[in-house]
């Protein structure tokens, strides 16, 4: 049984390991150190490497659908209270339900994923950076103009830099709210860590998988916001100089 | 396939029993787990607020509490709790109770200085300062943390039936016994459940905000407004907050 659920997770055929099985293994402990060692590679690091890009493709087309929004909201301010409806109307779905009710129409596939995943990123996305653009100070768009610059300029050279720390505030948020969706969708497109965690209770409840997945899927999203809090203080010197540091 | 969806609502009327059964299993662990949550994350938030200190802490527990992959973090204390409710509550509980914090801080931090020196200059003792004067203040944000969590909960509760709990999550994880139409069914409950619940706790949001707030917008507190926020309906803070780490 407990090679079994060794073999379903390799993605091999199921071939029975008695003889290699360890005790921990055998056991059922806590944490086995040498099967996680044994699948790392072959199981462990193509899942993250698969979670990683099934988030990535959601964040940059939601932040791509949000963006327009945001840009067209912020000249024209009768977008702002449809589409913050609706997108807020996607964000409340619970995300196991959509993706049940994605599945009969456009069937088990990374298609469906996304699909949901997207919708899931643009309240977030479109909220920050219309608050970031509606946050540029009207003197700062006043003294734009003075110089002379279009209005298409004036939004990519002063009121996009300046609404910077706010889209990425956003950026940040939506990362890691997609890694841990990206978990939950496995459930219905087995793919990603998740696969390996509901791989898990499928067989029997085999402790080092959860652990092993569970674990790995934390610091991932503990290393992306890190990242993103990182990359927050890069882009905008001028906030960490305000600071005074 | 568009029978599929029709289906769906005939499962909630002919097995209504069943589904019934469910939502109220649903909305019991929901309803613990988001108690808990109230009781270990209010108390806390509001005293660091009350004292304006450890606002790193206050903040930064729901940037990480936001970070956690629910799934992950459900399936690294199965191994702990074991299959079923406890996992499940423990889990929803550690993801809940952060934004809640994090609120009560913001909220009792951000009332006006003013306003807390005019209610110790009429001579109003610290608790009574706490007590009648930043809590009312305060109320609408702390439920708009405790609606984020709340509404966070009733959609991830829905893991637990994977997860060896019970609640709506049973029907949808369990598509041998109840068919297609059933999974998609209980989802449409689990749906209304969650606009229900979203909706609850706004129109409860507005009837305690205190009359002197009305129409004021609050609920998005003047500080953060001031540095161009928006405050996020989902499980995260305030966005601005994370603009000015502090």
């Amino acid at each position: 049984m407990i090679g079994q659920v060794g073999g379903a997770l390799a993605g091999g055929p199921v071939i029975p390991t008695f003889g290699t099985t360890s005790k921990c293994v055998l056991q059922n402990r806590t944490f086995c150190w040498d099967w996680f060692k044994d699948r790392w590679s072959s199981t462990f690091v193509p899942a993250l490497l698969q979670h990683i890009q099934l988030s990535v493709i959601a964040v940059v087309i939601g932040f791509a659908i949000a963006f327009v929004l945001a840009v067209a909201a912020h000249r024209a301010r009768w977008v702002i209270a449809p589409v913050t409806f609706f997108t807020s109307l996607l964000y409340t779905v619970p995300s196991l339900a959509a993706f049940e009710i994605l599945v009969p129409i456009t069937g088990i596939n990374y298609f469906t994923v996304e699909i949901a995943l997207v919708s899931y990123t643009l309240l977030i996305l479109f909220t920050n950076t219309l608050a970031g653009l509606s946050g540029v100070s009207p003197e700062v768009l006043d003294a734009a103009t003075g110089i002379g610059l279009t209005r298409t300029q004036a939004l990519l050279r002063v009121e996009l830099p300046l609404a910077l720390p706010t889209i990425i505030a956003g950026i940040r948020v939506a990362v890691v709210t997609i890694i841990s969706l990206t978990t939950v969708a496995a459930y219905v497109v087995p793919a990603g860590l998740g696969k390996i965690i509901f791989d898990a209770i499928g067989n029997s409840v085999f402790n080092t998988a959860f652990i092993g997945a569970g674990v790995l899927c934390i610091l991932l999203a503990l290393v992306a916001d890190a990242l993103f809090a990182g990359l927050q203080r890069v882009l905008t010197p001028w906030a960490a100089a305000r600071r005074g540091g | 396939m568009s029978n599929d969806f029709v289906k769906g609502f005939t499962f909630i009327s002919d097995r209504s029993d069943l589904v019934l059964n469910r939502l109220g299993s649903h909305l019991v662990l929901s309803a613990e787990s988001v108690l808990i949550a109230v009781v270990i994350g209010v108390p806390l938030g509001v005293f660091l607020g009350h004292i304006h200190r450890f606002s790193f802490l206050a903040i930064n527990v729901s940037n990480i509490g936001r970070a956690l992959p629910s799934v992950a973090v459900l399936a690294i204390f199965l191994p702990v709790f074991g299959i079923g409710d406890t996992d499940v509550i423990i889990a929803l509980v550690i993801l809940a109770a952060p934004p809640i914090l994090t609120n009560a801080y913001v909220a009792v931090d951000q009332v006006d200085p003013d306003t807390v020196d005019a209610a110790k200059g009429i001579g109003l003792r610290p608790l009574q300062v706490l007590l009648k004067v930043e809590m009312p203040l305060a109320l609408p944000l702390i439920f708009a943390g405790i609606r984020t969590s709340a509404v966070f909960v009733v959609a991830t509760a829905t893991l637990a039936g994977i997860f060896g709990g019970g609640g709506l999550g049973d029907i949808i994880s369990n598509r041998e016994s109840f068919g297609l139409d059933g999974v998609i069914g209980a989802s449409y409950v689990l749906i209304a459940l969650a606009f229900a619940s979203q909706l609850l706790f706004i129109s409860f949001e507005k009837l305690i905000t205190p009359r002197g707030l009305r129409g004021t917008r609050q609920g998005a507190p003047g500080r953060l407004r001031r540095q161009g926020a928006a405050a996020l309906p989902g499980r995260g803070v305030p966005a601005a907050l994370e603009t000015q780490p502090e």
